[in-house]
């Protein structure tokens, strides 16, 4: 399949004085240095982006990542952290000059406390170990990624991730206490706290989602919640996505509060059924999940609000989970949307637009323009509660040009999205993959105070360079283009 | 409304132009906390930007600009059945949005619905270079960029100019009620731990006056499921319980939100501030303040399920070592200037934390222009 460059800011690093150096802190089994050892590393979920970098070292210790950090800074060599690399847009791709520092084996939970509610973990705990852990006190975490059977806590405070109930329990920076990790120079620092607050800046806020440009992650406290007693989900169908959308403001207009409020359109319905049997009405052109959590009592009272409101608002059918099972079978279908849409095509970009959630029904119109103008078919899942879509184009690497057509596609619905007031990444990161489409949503100046920030924290600029933040020259490159774009007669007029 | 922006930009620019330090208020309702200004900032009034710029209660989100009176956001909330789930404190009747940001305080909510902090989506800030910017946004996740607006929260106005702030709504409980629970600290902070890890409908828990007060907030059916069991639990351990009168469970709560109990009223005196008020902050399960062998008082008010703890007066070196040991940190919330200058409202970072925290004031403020000394003296 083609390819796509990275072409981040290079540096001069002297690759067999690394390694002499990093052999000297580290024990044999915590430093690679064969190309083919290094091939595992070339990429994480974003697979369009490959590249190899020099070394790959994997601590077992925060004191051998303070080293290895100590040596890259003092060699001037860039540092890329490494959690699971389940994320989706290459923020973890590594940099030809740099070293990437896997922290997979900093896998311990270290404590989990009942009392106070939290979870002492390693950043290369697995997300849903977390909440396995827990389980035995009633407890669990919140958070809750599609990827969170792989994905690590580390990982998931780098891009803030978010999940199907993050509309009532909060994305990752509202689960996370407290932040241990080391800067590019290997001082240790710690962020928030086991209180509810720390003295000074909420720096705590902007490590999360910072992408690994500002600090290597080496423990984390994070909240766990007790699970409630009941969960129950109503699955409603729509005639169109407009009704539906309308749905899910009037939900929350009338003081509802859902654990869960997912859309699917017919596109994605279609692609999970045959995949899952989860028993999805096949002719709605749009399905709501729609999740309430408590007590027995607080559910019972919450379904028939969510029920009314379903009803009143056009749903031509629903149906309540009757027991765990069926919950569960309801939810299958929506978790396992990405590999389902797999399945149907060879090849498919994951988009992660925010918007406001009055305007899911123009943009779903405007998509499947788009789907006509590009030639590609595009499946919605869409975390109808907090705004955040996941439009899945689908295309085939193998043909000449869709690759770029699908980019294309996806940058266009990434650009509405800023203009309809919402954001071009909800909770996948800008990584490497939209790293232009920042120039879209940020001004010139809001992106140097970005980039002072980072220096702030990393002032050699050694920590994961080239990602999330795009440098000045390339904005400028986007704006003359856009410009140029502009200024062209638009298409199949006369000319 | 641009054209004060304008103003307010070119301002700033000559503030540093002129090596003249701002120092930012919006009706000073806050201005007795932080560490007293260094001197010489000249007085930046924000009241005049104010005013809802939009409000989509079906959105969950409310833009407002930073002079806008706390009493008026939170009204127009109320007429649509939302709120500000983390509950600030005004105060002060003049109270703003913009100081309820800079100052970062939360209210009797925050344990269970979260902090200030936690509900900011997005802002429109001037720098100390006189630039507006924006960021963040109206919508509940967005992860473009690192996430200024929340960082802006508690910074005291030290790093920016809010112009304008994006919060998230919450809507009102269905049903609300607060019990009584006779008992004394210790069996409180035991009682708090245990509950704690439940999947309890508690929105608020206080300890005063040798009772636990405890706030229920959910759909009716859970609150009345939730207080025949905690009632019984409290009661087979041989405390009173009851369901509190809600008027008196109303003013309660916001005696605590507005320190309005006579527990922080007894520490200012009749003329004016008599006794230091420290704010401990600590991890919930953290011992009663008089066990940790640091000489401390017994005589707290406790907040947030355990993990606030107020104290009248002590000494300073004692009550900061006393809440570093226990894993959090005392801010003398309340002071006089000589006092606060001597000891410093905030404890003090460590070293590699406070270079990334200088430098972080540097991005924002490279010329000081910003309420220089407010957070740290030498910020």
């Amino acid at each position: 399949m083609s390819g796509l460059a990275f072409a981040p800011p290079r540096f001069a690093v002297d690759r067999a004085a690394l390694v002499a150096r990093l052999r000297a802190v580290l024990p044999d089994s915590a430093l690679l240095v064969e190309e083919e050892a290094l091939r595992p590393y070339e990429c994480d979920g974003l697979t369009a982006y490959r590249q190899l970098p020099l070394l790959v070292t994997l601590p077992e210790n925060e004191a051998q990542a303070q080293a290895i950090l100590r040596v890259c800074h003092e060699l001037g060599a860039p540092v890329v952290p490494r959690g699971a690399a389940t994320g989706l847009s290459g923020g973890v791709l590594p940099h030809p000059d740099g070293v990437v520092v896997s922290l997979a084996r900093l896998k311990n939970i270290l404590a989990i406390d009942p009392a106070t509610r939290t979870a002492v973990v390693q950043p290369g705990v697995r997300n849903l170990a977390v909440s396995q852990a827990a389980a035995p006190y009633g407890l669990y975490y919140a958070p809750d990624p599609s990827s969170q059977i792989a994905c690590t806590i580390g990982g998931n405070i780098a891009e803030n991730s978010g999940g199907v109930h993050c509309l009532k329990y909060g994305l990752t920076v509202h689960n996370v206490l407290r932040v241990r990790g080391l800067t590019v120079a290997g001082e240790i620092v710690e962020f928030g706290s086991a209180a509810p607050d720390a003295p000074g800046y909420d720096l705590l806020a902007v490590v999360n989602g910072s992408e690994g440009l500002l600090v290597l992650i080496t423990e984390a406290t994070v909240r766990l919640t007790p699970k409630p007693e009941l969960a129950q989900v109503a699955l409603a169908s729509f005639a169109d996505v407009t009704r539906a959308g309308e749905a899910v403001a009037a939900i929350i207009a009338a003081g509802i509060l859902p654990a869960g409020l997912e859309m699917m359109d017919k596109k994605a319905t279609h692609a999970v059924e045959p995949f899952v049997n989860a028993g999805y009405d096949m002719d709605a052109e749009a399905l709501l999940l729609c999740e309430s959590d408590g007590t027995p009592e607080e559910v019972a009272e919450e379904m028939a609000r969510m029920q009314a409101v379903l009803a009143a608002s056009g749903a031509t059918a629903i149906r309540v989970s009757q027991n765990e099972a069926e919950r569960l079978k309801f939810w299958a279908g929506r978790k396992a949307a990405f590999p389902a849409v797999g399945r149907i095509t060879p090849d498919y970009l994951c988009m992660d637009g925010t918007i406001p959630r009055h305007s899911v029904g123009r943009m779903l119109a405007a998509i499947a323009g788009m789907e006509r103008r590009y030639g590609l078919r595009c499946a919605n899942v869409f975390h109808a509660g907090d705004g955040n879509l996941h439009p899945l184009i689908m295309y085939d690497a193998n043909q000449p040009g869709e690759l770029e057509r699908a980019q294309a596609f996806g940058a266009e619905i990434l650009e509405l999205s800023v203009e309809f007031g919402g954001t071009i990444t909800g909770e996948h990161g800008v990584g490497v993959e939209k790293v232009t489409q920042m120039c879209a949503q940020f001004t010139p100046e809001e992106l140097a105070l970005f980039e002072r920030l980072k220096r702030a924290f990393d002032p050699a600029g050694l920590l994961n360079p080239g990602k999330a933040i795009p440098t000045p020259a390339r904005c400028r490159e986007y704006r003359l283009a856009r410009s140029a774009a502009d200024a062209a007669p638009p298409a199949g007029e006369a000319y | 409304m641009d054209a004060i922006l304008n103003r307010w930009c070119e301002r700033v620019r000559a503030a540093h132009a002129d090596s003249r330090p701002l120092s930012l208020h919006g009706s000073g309702s806050k201005a007795f906390y932080g560490q007293p200004a260094a001197g010489g900032g000249e007085p930046f009034d924000t009241r005049e930007y104010r005013g809802i710029v939009a409000y989509a209660p079906s959105e969950l989100v409310v833009t407002a600009r930073c002079g806008t009176p706390l009493a008026e956001l939170e009204a127009e909330l109320a007429a649509r059945g939302q709120m500000l789930a983390c509950e600030p404190p005004h105060f002060g009747p003049g109270a703003t949005v913009g100081g309820m940001l800079a100052a970062g305080l939360s209210g009797p909510r925050r344990m269970q619905a979260g902090a200030v902090r936690d509900f900011v989506l997005g802002v429109r800030l001037i720098d100390g270079e006189g630039r507006l910017l924006a960021f963040g946004g109206q919508v509940m996740k967005n992860v473009a960029g690192y996430d200024v607006s929340r960082l802006l929260a508690g910074s005291l106005g030290t790093l920016a100019l809010i112009a304008e702030v994006s919060l998230k709504t919450l809507p009102v409980s269905f049903a609300e009620l607060s019990l009584q629970l006779d008992m004394p600290q210790r069996e409180a902070l035991a009682r708090l731990a245990t509950w704690n890890a439940q999947p309890l409908p508690i929105s608020a828990a206080a300890w005063a006056d040798d009772c636990l007060w405890l706030r229920l907030s959910g759909a009716a059916a859970a609150l009345t499921a939730a207080t025949d069991r905690l009632c019984r639990e409290a009661a087979a351990a041989g405390f009173p319980a009851r369901v509190a009168d809600a008027a008196l469970a109303n003013a309660f709560w916001q005696s605590l939100r507005e320190q309005t109990h006579h527990f922080f009223t007894a520490a200012r005196g009749a003329s004016g501030q008599s006794q230091s008020l420290w704010r401990l902050a600590l991890p919930p399960t953290a011992p009663a303040l008089a066990d940790g062998g640091y000489g401390l008082s017994d005589e707290t008010l406790i907040e947030w399920g355990g993990a606030l703890r107020w104290l009248r007066g002590g000494d300073p070196d004692a009550i900061r070592t006393a809440a570093a040991e226990a894993g959090g940190h005392a801010t003398l919330f309340r002071g006089d200037a000589a006092l606060r200058a001597a000891v410093g409202v905030y404890a003090p970072l460590p070293p590699a934390l406070a270079a990334i925290h200088r430098r972080v004031k540097n991005a924002f403020d490279p010329h000081g222009v910003f309420n220089p000394g407010r957070l740290y003296p030498d910020m």
